[in-house]
């Protein structure tokens, strides 16, 4: 089902997307004491880059040119289906979770064949860690989508987030809260945010997505650094729909409410990144596995 | 709210494979025993409420406060605080939780019950914590975590009588809670004596005791 009146939300989401990691970024450095960097700093990062001319080097294929295009690409199309909480999104069908996740996947392949086709040793070990990290969250992403569909009986995510309602919360809650708790582990592995991986890090055997993206340059990068802001709009987005229950019917009101719970997981990852010290990389598949454990106790809920 | 204790003691349970700390384990158990001693006062119905305050406060008390108290200066005079090589990674533990959990769910709907309101999913949980205390015993080195894994179990079996007979007699449910403190004392002392005698508490280098 297509709803053509849902693209100027999109095309919102795609102005906005940034405007998160600018939000985390106040957060942490308000809790840091510091006055830290312009709100739109990311807006200023991207304009500078895409002036830029990309260098490449000679070892590369165009594999490597094509990896942020690919990946931007799949997100962007992956946008189309993401619903801005009980406002339908632009494309829903039954079953289009699937291609949204793979259509991340597909990005999430082509930035590590692009770090790989560098032939860099970082950039092949980044590679590594961010396909094992993103095979443990696999699973952990179809248990939760099992469980919201056993909660809600619909088939696509325009009418599953319609059906999580304040009833829903009250009928079964303790299984949303575990969901709200595995999802937001899930943002955060899957944008490589602090618990997992440290965006700010300079040593790069520590890193896991920036590592990968180092070769980049000028254009490519911007895309990389678009793209990334946009995965992390559509986690949050699903996120945002599943805390903030306002089903009133009303465009103005459930939008507002939204880009609020929007804005409150921004400051929630904000936190965490302030308050939390990276973990070892041994102890991140034991907090994945945890997340899968939590993840199996929802599906059990349900099956009552 | 009773599912929501329910959900919380799986999840300790999960805690509880996939940590390695003895100090963080026992903070666990402690906080499943609390969770336990809810349990009776939210589905307590028609009983004799002082007979349920009893219960509540003595079994919070000792699994909740005295057991973990036990535990922590038996810990502290062994001087383990880390179950260092576990027979069983920490990670592949808790990927036999699931699967654990997934069995006693089957278990549990498999079970011929004559009152069918509440009890499949505590049958379920009190199903899980046996199965984790007893792969806790069978898979750890150090005593300790096998005095925690044996707790784990008890905490299962609790949950099974207190979920199905609300009217067994109090003395019973007492009696086994004092079966359970003495046990614990009991392997207390033990341990005390392994790690005086051995400087470890790894038991399964009992086995090569010379006469």
């Amino acid at each position: 089902m297509i709803n053509l009146y849902a693209l100027p939300l999109v095309f919102l989401s795609l102005a906005a997307a940034p405007m998160l990691l600018g939000v985390i970024n106040r957060v942490k450095a308000i809790s840091a004491g510091r006055k830290g960097q312009p709100l739109l700093q990311v807006y200023f990062d991207l304009l500078k880059l895409l002036r830029k001319a990309a260098v490449y080097s000679r070892t590369t294929t165009w594999i490597f040119r094509a990896g942020p295009v690919i990946s931007l690409a799949g997100l962007g199309a992956a946008l189309l289906m993401v619903p801005w909480g009980g406002i339908p999104a632009t494309v829903s069908f039954a079953g289009d979770f699937i291609l949204l996740f793979y259509l991340l996947g597909i990005g999430r392949f082509f930035v590590i064949v692009a770090a790989l086709d560098t032939g860099s040793s970082f950039e092949g070990m980044g590679a590594s860690r961010e396909a094992f990290f993103s095979a443990l969250t696999e699973p952990i992403l179809f248990a939760v989508l099992i469980t919201l569909v056993r909660l809600t009986d619909e088939l696509s995510l325009t009418d599953l987030f319609y059906q999580v309602t304040p009833i829903l919360w009250t009928s079964s809650g303790a299984a949303l809260i575990l969901l709200v708790v595995i999802l937001l582990i899930l943002l955060l592995t899957e944008n490589s945010r602090i618990p997992v991986d440290d965006p700010t890090t300079h040593l790069e055997l520590t890193m896991i997505h920036e590592v990968m993206v180092l070769d980049h340059s000028g254009p490519d990068f911007a895309f990389v650094l678009y793209g990334s802001a946009l995965k992390l709009w559509i986690f949050s987005a699903l996120l945002a729909g599943l805390i903030i229950p306002v089903r009133s019917g009303s465009v103005l009101t459930d939008g507002l409410a939204f880009l609020s719970g929007m804005l409150a997981i921004s400051v929630i990852v904000g936190i965490v990144e302030s308050t939390m010290a990276r973990l070892r990389l041994l102890f991140v598949p034991r907090m994945l596995v945890g997340a899968t454990a939590i993840a199996a106790v929802c599906i059990y809920l349900t099956l009552k | 709210m009773l599912d929501m204790i329910f959900v919380l003691l799986i999840l300790t349970g999960f805690v509880f494979l996939g940590s390695g700390r003895l100090q963080f384990g026992i903070r666990t158990l402690a906080v499943q025993g609390i969770l336990l001693g809810l349990i009776p006062l939210l589905e307590g119905g028609s009983a004799w409420w002082g007979r349920i305050s009893a219960l509540v406060i003595l079994s919070i008390g000792i699994k909740g406060f005295a057991l973990p108290y036990f535990l922590t200066r038996a810990m502290r005079k062994s001087n383990v605080l880390h179950e260092d090589n576990p027979f069983l990674g920490f990670t592949p533990s808790m990927l036999v939780g699931i699967l654990c959990l997934g069995g006693s769910f089957w278990l549990a709907s498999r079970l011929p019950f004559l009152d069918s309101s509440q009890p499949q999913m505590a049958v379920a949980v009190s199903l899980f914590n046996v199965f984790v205390g007893l792969f806790v015993i069978i898979s750890r080195r150090k005593a300790l975590t096998q005095v925690l894994g044996y707790l784990v179990l008890e905490n299962g079996v609790y949950i099974f009588g207190v979920a199905f007979t609300v009217n067994v007699p109090l003395l019973v449910e007492l009696g086994v809670l004092l079966d359970v403190f003495v046990a614990v004392f009991v392997m207390g002392i033990m341990i005390f004596h392994i790690s005086k005698s051995f400087d470890h508490i790894d038991t399964d280098q009992l086995s090569s005791l010379v006469g």
